[in-house]
């Protein structure tokens, strides 16, 4: 049994651009904005970066292949550079590179950055092609993400006895509690409290998914400066040390074999579990403070909290009407808002979530501020429920 | 002893009635017309239908039998492409067999018939399937496009099982240009209706008739049904009178329930004439086009042995309303869509890929793990199975001739469809296997987790970039 990540890497610096339809900003401009606020906050220059891992989802559609378009854009002095792609967990997975790379002992600070121009595709949504293969694009259905989804929420309906109203209600709160708190979150795309009327009335994107159902569609890029924990300290007093980093990844089971159902996502339940092993976290529904799910869509983090073994099978229900979510509960999830009111710019995503665990467990956030956060945990779902790519990270503020 | 051993055909699901059709484009060239016509949906063309039609066929026969297939259309979108073999990959035919493409007259469908009685007749062929399948485009306000249906046949000729010998034959030949389209055409071209009705039909029917009595000594009486093609309601009486035959012999021309189908149209009719006829039974078939071919069938006492067919009859019961006459444009595509930037990105095809993955794109072919004996698709060179991981130790298994049930489903008002919303989901194969796959022919209401599916070959994407119309399988409800 491997020794795992626990405990000997810290993040020292963090930056995030505010999300949102940036039509005035390029991909470059974004990953400026996010570098310069994650090196002024590490109090590093741009010399000290020894590596640096570059997530960019969509490459064909802006910033282009390679990790040269970031090295050129950031001017970084012939350092290794590595351009990292994994759907909607390419964030983590950059930020995986890094911290790999410094526990290594190959370097002592690395650089993450993820960013994605959604807003330049031409349309709502995500972008068309799905990376599925050549034919794999004849073979697919004509599949969008809120869909892909969708199919999750018939079938968690049915499988669990609720009519449509019921389950449509059940995940009108997951939406408003993120809006709630994503209205206190500056860097946040959508703004606004959203009530449950509002959401249970609008419009259908794919049955049973109304528009609040599903999150936004932005621009934006964020950025994680790492180092060695035992150096961590040497660049600010209040680190953030990493705990574990899983990435699961669908063997196809789900796809082609089992009788896999739609009720859950096997990748989160593996990755979770992985986590919480490498972490040393026995019950996590006692021992998180927080967490940042992959809230793509409201049913995608309504299944999270189960497949995390935060609430029991089919009784997420419970918990989320219980407010246990929210963020005066016990487990408050989405503090800056989530996928939901930041938008969903692949490559950003992942390192957006770290951005507000580790502001909350600095004590940084304000009225949205959790009381005394010790654990956090980020989750990414990158593909569909049958055939998914998920990564788990859990940061806390004090080592061992 | 050579003849028919087997028949299918297919009606699309969606029906116009002409009233509609009339009343939103209508004018003194394009006249009133009773009852409806069979619309293929969005998805559906002459290629797609005729497999429908021989998959209904070839119900309960090996495919491993068949040497075999002709396809008869006028139709057809591939000016260079064989149709008949698209058609044959898609039923997943052995390589080793005879294709040919009947093509550029109405009358062709009858011919392939016929040829295929002939080649079996000669020796070289054991068992070809004759099918017909039509899809016509029609300029909006055309005669044409309230009497065009869309529809196929298929007949499966043999000498082994047969349930209607071919006891003769008579045909001719004119170049008769009622109808005529040349390769830059989109739409084709008529001359007027009542001059086609008078010199056409009105004449080349009765004529292939009285030929085919006089060679074979034969009177009109002798006959349990004469089928002959002919679309206007009122000369097909005409002409049923002037043979000589009485309103019990003459095989409905399906005019109000599905329309003239071209090359299919007489072959829809030998089906229906089939699905009633008692051994013995004499049946004559006369095609129209450049002159006509006229067939003479025997039925045999194998006809009791047919096995459950959904043929014209049970088609033509099943069907939906297609209320709106823009909706009709847009399937056929003659009035440009709108279908967004979205819409508009759809894949190219690298052909050499498309080749390699042909039996699994088009064939819906994956594959069944000789250790564990787990179905997968698609071709999966290490089992999935977690519990084996078997690596190359596969054989090919064909999923489209599997029922499946719906494990769950959405309606997709993000992803284009020209019948919003796109509707899909996770299909779970009777024995094992399964994949995600487009549902259509259906609504979102009528759709239930759990409920049976059956596959059927439609149209994905059209790639305009390298003129390519690309095929695969969607889930269908099970039509009764």
């Amino acid at each position: 049994m491997a020794e795992g990540i626990k405990d000997k890497v810290a993040i020292i610096g963090m930056g995030c651009t505010r999300f949102g339809e940036r039509w005035d900003k390029s991909w470059e401009d974004l990953a400026i904005e996010a570098f310069t606020e994650a090196v002024a906050d590490a109090g590093i220059g741009k010399k000290d970066v020894e590596a640096a891992w570059f997530g960019s989802c969509f490459d064909e559609r802006y910033a282009g292949k390679t990790a040269m378009p970031l090295s050129e854009t950031l001017k970084l002095p012939f350092i290794p550079v590595t351009r990292v792609e994994n759907y909607c967990a390419t964030g983590s997975e950059a930020l995986r590179g890094a911290c790999y790379a410094v526990a290594s002992g190959a370097c002592d600070i690395a650089l993450a950055l993820g960013t994605e121009k959604l807003k330049d595709v031409g349309y709502g949504g995500l972008p068309q092609v799905m990376g599925v293969g050549k034919a794999g694009e004849f073979m697919y259905p004509n599949l969008s993400a809120p869909g892909m989804f969708a199919l999750m929420a018939t079938k968690y309906f049915a499988r669990y006895g609720l009519s449509p109203e019921e389950g449509k209600r059940t995940l009108a709160h997951i939406s408003s509690k993120s809006h709630h708190n994503g209205a206190m979150c500056e860097k946040a795309h959508l703004r606004m409290e959203v009530n449950v009327e509002t959401i249970m009335k609008s419009p259908i994107i794919a049955w049973p998914l109304g528009l609040y159902d599903c999150c936004g569609v932005s621009d934006g890029a964020a950025a994680a400066i790492v180092t060695r924990a035992d150096m961590a300290k040497n660049f600010r007093l209040d680190p953030v040390y990493v705990k574990s980093l899983q990435i699961a990844v669908t063997p196809g089971e789900e796809m082609m074999y089992t009788d896999y159902d739609f009720t859950h996502v096997e990748p989160t339940y593996r990755a979770g579990v992985k986590a919480f092993e490498e972490a040393g976290i026995k019950n996590p529904r006692e021992e998180l403070s927080m967490m940042e799910p992959h809230d793509c869509f409201s049913i995608t983090e309504l299944v999270i909290y189960e497949d995390l073994q935060i609430s029991p099978r089919g009784k997420a229900k419970e918990d989320i009407e219980a407010g246990f979510f929210d963020l005066d509960g016990k487990i408050p999830c989405q503090t800056d808002g989530g996928l939901k009111c930041f938008g969903h710019p692949l490559a950003a995503s992942g390192l957006r979530m770290m951005y507000e665990e580790y502001k909350q467990l600095q004590g940084k956030c304000g009225p949205r501020q959790v009381k005394n956060p010790k654990l956090g945990l980020t989750h990414n779902l990158g593909g569909w429920p049958p055939r998914a790519v998920v990564s788990v990270i859990i940061v806390g503020r004090e080592p061992g | 002893m050579v003849g028919i051993t087997s028949y299918g055909a297919y009606i699309p699901w969606y029906r116009i009635k002409r009233e509609v059709i009339h009343s939103a484009m209508g004018w003194a060239g394009a006249g009133r017309m009773p009852g409806e016509k069979a619309v293929a949906n969005y998805d559906e063309d002459n290629i797609t239908m005729a497999v429908a039609a021989a998959i209904d066929c070839l119900n309960g026969i090996e495919r491993e039998e068949i040497d075999g297939l002709y396809f008869a259309t006028i139709s057809s979108l591939y000016a260079l492409r064989q149709n008949a073999g698209i058609i044959a990959a898609a039923l997943d035919l052995h390589p080793d067999i005879r294709t040919a493409d009947f093509t550029n007259s109405a009358k062709s469908g009858a011919g392939a018939l016929l040829s295929a009685c002939d080649a079996v007749k000669a020796g070289s062929l054991k068992n070809v399937v004759a099918c017909a399948s039509e899809h016509r485009l029609t300029k909006a306000a055309s005669d044409q496009e309230q009497v065009y249906g869309d529809g196929a046949a298929a007949l499966m000729v043999g000498s082994n099982g047969v349930i209607a010998t071919l006891e003769g034959s008579y045909s001719t030949s004119y170049d008769f240009m009622d109808r005529w389209r040349v390769t830059e055409d989109r739409f084709e071209h008529s001359w007027e209706t009542r001059w086609i009705r008078e010199e056409g039909y009105a004449k080349f029917i009765p004529e292939v008739i009285y030929g085919l009595l006089k060679k074979y000594s034969l009177d009109i009486k002798d006959f349990a049904k004469v089928i002959y093609s002919c679309p206007y309601v009122r000369d097909h009486a005409a002409i049923g009178k002037r043979i000589g035959a009485d309103p019990g012999q003459i095989q409905d021309n399906m005019f109000t329930t599905v329309g003239d189908t071209g090359t299919a149209y007489p072959l829809m009719m030998l089906v229906a004439a089939l699905e009633e006829a008692k051994p013995g039974d004499k049946i004559l078939v006369a095609s129209y086009g450049s002159g006509s071919d006229a067939l003479f069938f025997k039925v045999t006492e194998k006809i009791a042995q047919m096995g459950e067919r959904r043929g014209v009859k049970k088609h033509l019961a099943s069907k939906m309303d297609l209320p709106s006459y823009e909706k009709y444009l847009a399937f056929s595509n003659v009035i440009p869509l709108e279908r967004g930037v979205r819409g508009e990105e759809t894949p190219t095809s690298q052909i050499s890929d498309l080749w390699r993955k042909r039996r699994a794109l088009l064939g819906l072919v994956g594959c069944k793990c000789k250790r564990c004996g787990t179905p997968q698709y698609p071709y999966q060179g290490v089992c999935v199975n977690p519990n084996c991981g078997a690596i190359n130790e596969m054989e090919d298994y064909r999923f489209s001739d599997k029922k499946g049930r719906v494990v769950t489903y959405t309606g997709d008002n993000l992803a284009y469809s020209p019948v919003p919303p796109t509707i899909y989901g996770m299909i779970d194969f009777e024995g094992g296997g399964r994949f995600a796959f487009d549902i259509t022919d259906t609504d979102l209401d009528s759709l239930k987790i759990d409920m049976p599916i059956e596959m059927s070959f439609r149209r994905k994407l059209f790639d305009e970039v390298h003129g390519v119309y690309n095929y695969f399988w969607k889930g269908t409800p099970i039509r009764g």
